[in-house]
């Protein structure tokens, strides 16, 4: 399936990542509070890229199981990396003074979850949202 | 895109219309804080009635202008919140600790009118 491409570089990008996360949502058919949980999620990764990589993207995709359709977000970014990834999923818990309040917040907004980093490499986080 | 702040007698309303980014942010933030000032303002509406989406920078950047209204000696309501956007902010684990909020911009003034009366007091 087609995937859209969001590059992310600075913080106008976060809105149009967010914009079209909300739009792929909607034409996909999730609800209002699930579109607003996608966008939110988009916009929470598409910041953390900014704040601790600089730069990145931000891919979705519509994903499909045997009965359901969804959407695959992941944030990809070559960045530090990530040391102590349980440390980073824990609530509460942010290197940047509360902005971007991290990792948790999406893990809860989303359906599944998952994340690969290696120091000095990059991180990668994907996400995905199933309709109801 | 600016956020556009009303005067109603001593009360600043800011209605949040568009989808807004960091800088829009941080310049309303300076704005309604210039006001404050200038206009001997004691009561300020947020009203987020056509905002969708709020992430942690926005929400972070609305509770800290609300505190820092506080300390020019004013009272902030955020109002008009949708469904959606408090399902979003809580599962987000953003409380907005003691910010003050009402269902409406009606009930919001009605709530406002009270605070100003208590720092008279």
């Amino acid at each position: 399936m087609d995937e859209i491409i969001i590059k992310i570089r600075n913080e106008w990008d976060i809105v149009a990542a967010r914009q079209e996360g909300r739009q792929l949502a909607k034409e996909l058919g999730f609800g209002e509070v699930d579109q607003a949980r996608i966008a939110t999620s988009i916009s929470e990764l598409a910041r953390n890229i900014i704040l601790y990589a600089g730069e990145g993207e931000i891919i979705l995709q519509t994903i499909q199981n045997n009965t359901k359709e969804g959407i695959k977000v992941r944030a990809i970014d070559h960045g530090p990396g990530i040391k102590d990834i349980t440390l980073a999923l824990s609530d509460g818990y942010t290197t940047s003074n509360g902005l971007g309040s991290g990792l948790p917040g999406v893990k809860r907004l989303m359906d599944e979850f998952s994340i690969a980093s290696k120091v000095g490499e990059g991180t990668i986080v994907e996400t995905r949202k199933w309709k109801r | 895109m600016k956020i556009p702040i009303l005067k109603i007698k001593n009360c600043l309303i800011a209605s949040i219309q568009f989808e807004v980014d960091d800088r829009t942010v941080m310049e309303f933030q300076d704005n309604l804080l210039e006001r404050i000032r200038e206009e001997d303002i004691r009561g300020i509406i947020i009203d987020l009635t056509s905002v969708d989406i709020i992430d942690s920078f926005i929400a972070k950047s609305i509770a800290d202008v609300t505190k820092m209204a506080r300390l020019l000696g004013a009272r902030v309501v955020i109002t008009g919140m949708k469904p959606a956007l408090a399902i979003t902010l809580v599962e987000l684990g953003i409380t907005l600790g003691d910010i003050k909020t009402a269902l409406n911009l009606e009930r919001g003034l009605a709530r406002l009118e009270k605070m100003i009366e208590e720092i008279d007091r």
